[in-house]
């Protein structure tokens, strides 16, 4: 009898396993495979021009220049973004929440409008706004008596921009997970607050910041993990430019393997990349689970 | 090379020209060329109404991944338009059909007519492979009121003298009288490929850029950046290069045919007299330029090498590839066509003309393209970063040996 549910059981996972099998498990280990051998142009031709060789992607890769650069410009990325995206979200969440918010459902749409448009729409309409000369920011800039900024052209500049991009551009995802779980916060709370004398400060940090805890956490693992995953923002508005300040590791990826061919050097990249993001996500649990303990 | 109007995408279009017998000869276009050339097919029809032919156009910007991955999936058309630079790369992966002996029997292409710089872009190792379409190469596009203001009134004839006009501009105010966007690779590669030293050594398998042809190359482009005599701005911080040449933001501009369409269609009237084009100035006098434009090739494994070459030699004939300037405005590649009265009498042309008589084709290796780009990101960093033309050669060539690594590797085995 037990025998028999077990095989229903299977029955029914297996389609579901047999399609994460082929078109994810499979890939993935061609992909690890693909890693370890120099498969590039020359492979194509014939597979003689193919060398098993081992680590030395990897060896290779650590020892470029750009590929630490590549790093450090995602880890800039995720460093500003993710905070600076998160508390975009909480805080729009907050303030269309409040009894004080006029014409919410035209409110959240307008906040929410930037994540369901087309990203290479809008990285256009950006790069006219932050243009040296003609942009509607340097504009503004100047009719306060501030010096114009090279946004996309200067170095130093360049990444921050697509920062704010970035974070204008996602944070209405959040913004909607945030709002549903301010609605779950009970109202008696804040009345028993407000009872009790506490301000307006103290009501956010003692009751929705404690209430949104679990949210934030799983809103941070996943922004973090998406912006590890830089690469549009960039490739549609600097190509990787000025003088490769926006060259993430997904840009590097990109170029190594779909504009050079060199596909065993890109999965390289690609697993280092993957290893990077368990290990951050991972760290980010652990510090939240001792922060509820 | 591929000039940058013909990135604008557009839709792969098939289009049978004459009901097949058997299955009709594959041509894949580019871009623009690949929407025009179904108009310059009807002659072709009319003379061999047998062969069918199935034009498919790409977008650039897909052409380079499509030609990959049709080779690794036995797809490959009949035959293509290839940009020159590509064609080193389809040589690698042997999969061209050498033209030598076909070109050697015809009647209507003959080596001699064509500019020879871009005629040895198609050959890889002695052999010919592709058969020029169209040229394009980089010159000075300049403003001749603003150079008459500052006293001069010819252009530049050579490095010096082109130094002395930037300075001249720079004191009556124009603010940066020349663009080089530190994002195109153009530019300096034409004053690289000026020098008498090659850019790859070693049977093209490892960098020469330590030469003293490339390190005076590189240092004379770092100097004019270095003197504000051209600002350090990617292309897409000049908004509108058009606009600003017409404001006088700027007087010289190195950039390629296509632009002669462009600057007469967008500047304003009173402007069309005060600019005007002329070949690129050398170290000592005038100087060489890039080989670029685009190519016929025929694929190996194409069953119809003969149908395909009577298709090539059509559109290589002088009065076709007049149709084909008339609708395009890309430039042909024989001395004969040249001939033709719209080439004759337009001024901007005349200098393309001069320039492709001294135009140099760039090392024939798969890498070419790549290695390109990482010049132009070495040169973009040490002019922000100030650092010397010897010590970036060095880094330079660094590089470059890891990226030939496996072609060394495969030429000590005598497969490359």
């Amino acid at each position: 009898m037990i025998r028999r549910e077990k095989l229903t059981q299977m029955a029914f996972v297996l389609p579901a396993l047999i399609v994460i099998g082929l078109f994810f498990a499979v890939p993935v280990l061609l992909g690890l495979l693909l890693s370890l051998t120099d498969f590039d142009l020359y492979a194509l031709v014939s597979l003689k021009n193919l060398r098993f060789v081992g680590l030395a992607n990897y060896i290779d890769l650590v020892q470029q220049p750009i590929f630490w650069k590549a790093l450090g410009n995602t880890a800039y990325f995720v460093v500003l973004g993710v905070p600076l995206s998160i508390g975009l979200s909480l805080g729009a969440a907050v303030l269309l929440q409040s009894p004080l918010a006029h014409l919410k459902p035209l409110m959240r749409t307008a906040l929410f409008a930037p994540v369901v448009t087309t990203l290479v729409a809008v990285a256009v309409i950006w790069r006219y706004l932050f243009h040296t000369r003609y942009g509607l920011v340097n504009e503004a800039l100047q009719s306060i008596g501030l010096n114009p900024i090279d946004w996309l052209g200067d170095p130093h500049w360049s990444m921050p921009t697509i920062i704010l991009f970035a974070a204008w551009k996602n944070f209405g995802g959040n913004m909607i997970i945030f709002m549903a779980a301010l609605q779950a916060v009970p109202t008696d709370l804040y009345e028993a607050a407000r009872l009790d004398g506490a301000k307006t400060w103290a009501q956010f940090r003692h009751i929705t910041l404690p209430a949104l805890a679990p949210t934030t956490l799983m809103v941070g693992i996943l922004t973090t993990a998406g912006y590890f995953q830089l690469f549009a923002e960039p490739y549609v508005m600097t190509q990787g430019g000025p003088l490769q300040s926006t060259v993430s590791v997904l840009y590097l990826m990109y170029e190594q393997g779909f504009r050079w061919w060199n596909l065993g050097a890109a999965s390289a990249v690609a697993f280092l990349l993957f290893g990077l993001i368990v290990l951050v996500t991972r760290g980010l649990m652990k510090v939240a689970n001792r922060g509820a303990a | 090379m591929i000039s940058r109007r013909t990135l604008l995408a557009s839709a792969a279009l098939p289009l049978v020209a004459c009901a097949p017998r058997e299955a009709p000869l594959r041509f894949w276009g580019m871009g623009r060329e690949g929407e025009v050339v179904a108009e310059l097919l009807g002659g072709f029809q009319r003379e061999n109404p047998g062969i069918a032919v199935q034009v498919e156009q790409l977008p650039w910007t897909a052409a380079h991944e499509k030609l990959l991955t049709a080779f690794a999936g036995d797809a490959t058309p009949d035959i293509a338009q290839l940009g020159n630079t590509w064609v080193a790369e389809m040589a690698a992966l042997q999969a061209l059909s050498p033209l030598d002996e076909q070109v050697a029997t015809s009647h209507v292409v003959q080596e001699t007519d064509y500019f020879s710089g871009i005629w040895k872009t198609n050959v890889v190792d002695g052999q010919l492979l592709g058969l020029p379409w169209y040229v394009d190469t980089r010159l000075l596009f300049y403003r001749r009121d603003l150079l008459a203001k500052a006293g001069y009134d010819h252009p530049p004839r050579g490095w010096a003298e082109w130094k002395d006009q930037l300075r001249a501009l720079k004191r009556i105010g124009v603010p940066n009288p020349l663009i080089l966007p530190n994002n195109e690779f153009e530019p300096l590669l034409a004053l690289a490929l000026q020098q008498d030293e090659p850019l790859l050594k070693d049977a093209n398998t490892r960098g020469n850029f330590e030469g003293a042809g490339f390190q005076r190359a590189l240092g004379f482009y770092l100097d004019l950046l270095k003197e504000g005599l051209a600002p350090v701005q990617s292309n897409q911080q000049i908004a509108n290069v058009h606009q600003e040449f017409g404001r006088g933001t700027f007087a010289f501009y190195i950039t390629g045919p296509w632009n002669i369409g462009e600057f007469k269609r967008r500047l304003p009237a009173e402007l069309q007299g005060a600019w005007a084009t002329a070949p690129l100035p050398g170290p000592t006098g005038p100087g060489a330029s890039t080989a670029g434009g685009c190519s016929f090739a025929i694929f190996k494994r194409s069953h119809r090498k003969a149908e395909a070459f009577k298709l090539m030699e059509y559109l290589s004939r002088p009065e076709v590839q007049g149709q084909f300037y008339a609708l395009t405005g890309d430039l042909p590649p024989r001395k004969s066509s040249w001939a033709w009265p719209a080439l004759t009498s337009d001024p901007h042309a005349r200098a393309f003309a001069k320039q492709l008589e001294n135009v140099r084709p760039t090392p024939p290796v798969a890498e070419w393209e790549r290695i390109a780009n990482e010049m132009q990101t070495f040169a973009a960093r040490a002019a922000a970063e100030g650092s010397s033309a010897a010590e970036t050669a060095k880094a330079l060539d660094e590089d470059v040996d890891r990226i030939l690594a496996k072609r060394r590797w495969l030429h000590e085995r005598g497969r490359a």
